[in-house]
């Protein structure tokens, strides 16, 4: 345990004495920023995706607009995440002459495209567990299509798969430990630059893997609660 | 009002509606009876286009709202559609029912005047704000439920009411829109039994108050007593139509005669 001492100390040194703290705190700020716009992007991107799924496949625009769908999830479902990011930042960014967009932001937009994808399916497996009697009572009063969806539908859809969600935020927080691959500063790297001010890595390492379970346990219990207060409220608006 | 010519409609080819012309007059209460399965439902939908005719013309106040080209939505807020299972928004209150499509809709309409205003049309309607249009939807909502008895409902959710309340809020939720016509697909038949008078009772005084009605129904009381005609329906045609006297004491055609002497 002698040993474990040393490097503990060695450790401590570096993070409280030598600024360790600060890039700790900076990672895991664009950690949690990194999943958090990028689950908000998904989200927002996921719901446009699946009700393109969705739609009633009668005219062109609709048709053209699920093939789009299909082949963009079919994309970003079938190619790794870190194919993604590394085509995204070094293909694309200075094919389409964005370079004066950062790594941070440019991991952001990227996470929040491929979460999109998962949303999406997600998405429309909450659409088709609304009765659609709910669509037709929209549509019976002379809402459009697209109103009644975004204020009736997509609401219920929400509310079931709360749980779902959670786990992309989840599967989220943990794929964001790549963004280093272009560049971008999160917990790694904040844990790496404190193992190498002394080429002690052992404890460093422990710790940011203790960082990301208690994340991960964070927000499991957040979505335990919300599931138990909506079941609640379920009930209670029963009774 | 309406008039349906050679409408058909099927569902992956097979032939539900099989060329079916009538016509439903202003102020007329058209009471629609037979068998499961005989195309009741997928008529009175298509009627406002909420099943699309496979062919044939719905003429709605001298417009084609079969074709396709038509902004259906525009022709929808004149037709009141009230379902079996209700259809309420299961997240919105009662209020807020009610008061969805009138605020959504003005408030779009307003959208549209302003843009006009701004190109330099001249515009004679008054332009409503956003708080305007809800105060005054509130209110009509609130005489609406106050109509109905149910006023302390206003922000329940629809999980919490009874199934007569529901499809009674669903009537008045119809009625927020001023249509001209409502369509009724066996509005009772989902009520346990205790609370069937209650909805008819609603729907007898919109009869008495000139509302024009289509019902699809099995309470043959309500056909005889509010019914102006009463068609009957079999294999996608309409086999026989009659006023409620004639229709349920002559039965012409052998079919209506069957099904009579099972259902009364
Ligand atoms: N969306 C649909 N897809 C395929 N077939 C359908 C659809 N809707 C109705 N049908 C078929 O059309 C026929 C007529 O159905 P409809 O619901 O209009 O009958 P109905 O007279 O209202 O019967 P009920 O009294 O049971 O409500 C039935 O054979 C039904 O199976
Ligand atoms: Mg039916």
């Amino acid at each position: 345990m002698g040993n474990f001492q040393v490097k503990w100390e060695a450790f401590s040194r570096a993070f409280f004495d030598n600024g360790g703290y600060k890039e700790v705190l900076s990672g895991l700020q664009n950690t949690v920023l990194i999943a958090v716009i990028g689950l908000a992007i998904g989200i927002v991107l996921g719901t446009l995706l699946a009700i393109a799924e969705v739609m009633p496949q009668y005219k062109t625009l609709p048709k053209i607009l699920n093939k789009i769908s299909h082949t963009y999830v079919a994309f970003f479902r079938g190619t790794p995440i870190v194919v993604q990011l590394l085509v995204g930042y070094f293909v694309l960014r200075p094919l389409l002459g964005l370079q004066t967009i950062n790594a941070l932001t440019s991991c952001i937009i990227i996470f929040g495209m491929n979460s999109g994808a998962y949303v999406s399916e997600i998405m429309r497996g909450g659409i088709n567990s609304v009765d659609p009697g709910q669509m037709e009572g929209g549509r019976s009063v002379g809402l459009s299509y697209s109103t009644t969806m975004l204020k009736i539908v997509i609401p219920q859809a929400i509310k079931n798969i709360l749980p779902s969600l959670g786990n992309e935020f989840i599967a989220l927080i943990k794929d964001t430990s790549i963004v280093s691959f272009v560049g971008a500063k999160d917990l790694y790297v904040a844990f790496k630059y404190i193992g190498t001010n002394n080429y002690e890595f052992m404890v460093p390492y422990l710790i940011m893997a203790l960082i990301y379970i208690v994340m991960v346990l964070m927000i499991t219990a957040l979505i335990k609660l919300t599931e138990r207060r909506l079941k609640k409220s379920d009930r209670s608006s029963e009774s | 009002m309406i008039e349906v010519v050679n409408l058909k409609k099927s569902f992956n080819s097979v032939e539900v509606l099989k060329d079916i012309s009538t016509t439903i007059n202003e102020g007329e209460k058209v009471v629609i009876i037979g068998p499961s399965g005989s195309g009741k439902s997928t008529f009175l939908r298509c009627l406002n286009c909420m099943e699309d005719p496979t062919d044939g013309k719905i003429i709605f106040d001298g417009v084609d709202i079969a074709d396709m080209n038509v902004d259906i939505n525009v022709h929808r807020q004149k037709m009141g559609m009230v379902f079996q299972h209700f259809n309420l928004f299961n997240n919105k209150t009662v209020l807020e029912n009610i008061m969805l499509a009138p605020v959504h809709i003005q408030c779009q309409k307003m959208k549209k005047l302003k843009k006009q205003k701004l190109l330099g049309k001249d515009i004679n309607e008054d332009i409503l704000t956003k708080k305007q249009i809800i105060e005054k939807e509130k209110k009509r909502a609130m005489e609406l439920l106050e109509r109905i008895d149910l006023q302390d409902k206003a922000d329940a959710y629809p999980a919490s009411l009874s199934g007569g309340q529901k499809q009674r809020v669903a009537i008045v939720r119809s009625l927020a829109m001023n249509p001209e016509v409502m369509l009724f697909d066996e509005p009772t038949s989902a009520l346990d039994p205790e609370m069937v008078g209650e909805v008819l009772e609603l729907m007898k005084e919109l009869a008495k108050d000139g509302m024009t009605m289509v019902v699809v129904t099995h309470e043959m009381g309500f056909a005889r007593e509010v019914g102006s005609r009463v068609i009957f329906m079999d294999e996608g045609k309409i086999v026989e139509e009659n006023t409620p006297d004639e229709f349920f004491a002559n039965p012409k055609s052998d079919r209506l005669k069957d099904f009579l002497s099972k259902v009364l």
